[in-house]
This record gives structure tokens, sequence and C-alpha cells, in this order.
């Protein structure tokens, strides 16, 4: 796992909303990465999906060593696990202009933008001790923005929804 | 014991499973999931307060993997979509006899 940094432009109300301050040009690039996240589950959906796209990262293995269990749990859930992810996405596109969100909506944030970093993260191969600073020159630059800004906004939202917890049952 | 040729053999994948033994769910360390959001999903899905998702979280972090669940082979299998579906590395077994 890695660390994050803190802080945020997502706020929790008195009134349990979420306040939401995202600049036009994150909205640009959040739905431009949406739009890429759609087009790669999209070709695993078909059966075409290869492991540089860092998409099989989102369906793991539930049964290990297990080839047979496996397959039948994924006969019976991968679709829906697919499904999911791209409504999420659909919902994500229809808010990110919003500037109040409702839990369960910034749950569907929550779940998409980390769906996103996961697939860029995997891409890059990155490290739990990846500490060096972007260098502008690498082709990859651009990529390690936007990885690092999930970081940033995941951890917002993070903050912002742990707020909202209900009491813990093992208390 | 001999089967009669009409008699077609239809393996049984479950077969060695001991419906009495409960199965545990497992979460894996990774390198991108960050350290806030593995503990915030864990208080999230099972309900665990802060101290306790964030001990789960450390396990899986330093010693590699935690077990965050244990019950029915169905409920396991729940468990493991649930995590799975918020991106982090859940594996399923029966726990040992």
């Amino acid at each position: 796992m890695a660390f994050g940094i803190g802080g945020g432009p997502i706020r929790r109300e008195r009134d349990g909303s979420f306040k939401i301050r995202l600049s036009e040009p994150e909205q640009i690039l959040l739905k431009s990465l949406l739009a890429q996240l759609r087009t790669l589950l999209k070709i695993e959906g078909g059966g075409q999906i290869t492991d540089e796209s860092g998409v099989r990262r989102l369906f793991p293995t539930a049964y290990a060593g297990r080839d047979d269990l496996e397959a039948e749990y994924q006969a019976m859930v991968h679709d829906d696990l697919l499904a999911r992810r791209l409504a999420a996405i659909d919902q994500v596109e229809e808010t990110i202009v919003l500037p109040s969100l409702d839990e369960e909506q910034l749950g569907t944030w929550l779940r998409t933008f980390n769906d996103l970093r996961l697939v860029l993260g995997t891409r890059l191969d990155v490290s739990e001790d990846d500490t060096d600073p972007i260098d502008p020159d690498d082709p990859e630059a651009p990529a390690q923005a936007a990885y690092e800004y999930l970081g940033w906004l995941l951890e917002a939202t993070v903050n912002a929804l742990t707020g909202a917890l209900p009491p813990a049952e093992d208390d | 014991m001999s089967t009669s040729p009409a008699e077609v053999d239809v393996p049984d994948v479950a077969d060695d499973i001991d419906p009495d033994r409960p199965w545990i769910v497992l979460v894996w360390n990774d390198p991108i999931n960050l350290m806030s959001y593995v503990t915030y999903v864990f208080q999230k899905l099972f309900g665990y307060s802060l101290e306790k998702a964030t001990s789960l979280m450390l396990d899986v972090h330093e010693k590699g993997r935690a077990v965050v669940s244990n019950g029915t082979r169905e409920k396991a299998e729940l468990d493991v979509f649930r995590l799975h579906e918020h991106g982090l590395w859940a594996t399923m077994q029966q726990e040992d006899a």
C-alpha cells in the first residue's frame, strides 16, 4: 500500500451532503480518464483484453490455487462486476459537474477513482517506494501526473466519507 | 466398483469441500491501494471500528495479508465480491482443519 497526501476539495456539510470543488480542468481530465476506462472495460468484456492494459487488476482471482472453483465463481460474478463498474462510470460522468453530492454518489466516485488509479498504477508498474519526482521529459509523465492527482483526490474523498461512517458494530 | 458404460461420469468440482469447515476471506497487500482507502473499505463493508480496521490494514501492509472475515462459503463469496468491487485483492479458502 502507499501513503497519500491529506487535504482536498471535498467537504462534508452539516446536513450530511458533500460540497465539491473541482475546477474545470480537473473535470475535463476526469472525464477523459473515465472514457478511457470505459473503453478498456468494454474490451475486457469482449474477452480481448491484454495484461498490459492494467484492467485485469479490477477482476482478481477469488479462489487462489483452485482453478475449478475459480471458474465456477467467475462464471457467476464476472459479468455483474463488469456491469457495476460500467454503471459507476456513467454515474460519475453524470455527477462530475455537480457542486454537491450525497453519500451514495460520493461512494460511487470513490470506487471509480480507485479503479482509475489501480489501472493507471498497474500500467505504470508503480511500487510502494516510488517517491521520485516526475521527469517532464519522460513520455509517461502525463500518466504519472494523472496518477498522483488521483491519489490526492482519492485521499480527499476517503477523508470526507470516513466522517460519515455510522458507529462501528464491534464497539 | 464398476460403472456401466451408459453412465456419464459428471465430476463434482466441489466434492473435496467439507461443508462444516468455515471459510476465511484474506486481503493481500498491493503497492497501489492507499492505506486510508483500505481502512475505510474495511469499516464500510464490515462495520469495523477505526481501530480494528486500521489494525487489519496494517497487518495487510506489514505481513502481506490479513483475514478480514469468515463464515459460510456463500458469505465469503459475497465478501470477496464486495472487496473486488472496491478494488482490493481478496481471496477465500477453507480454514485449516
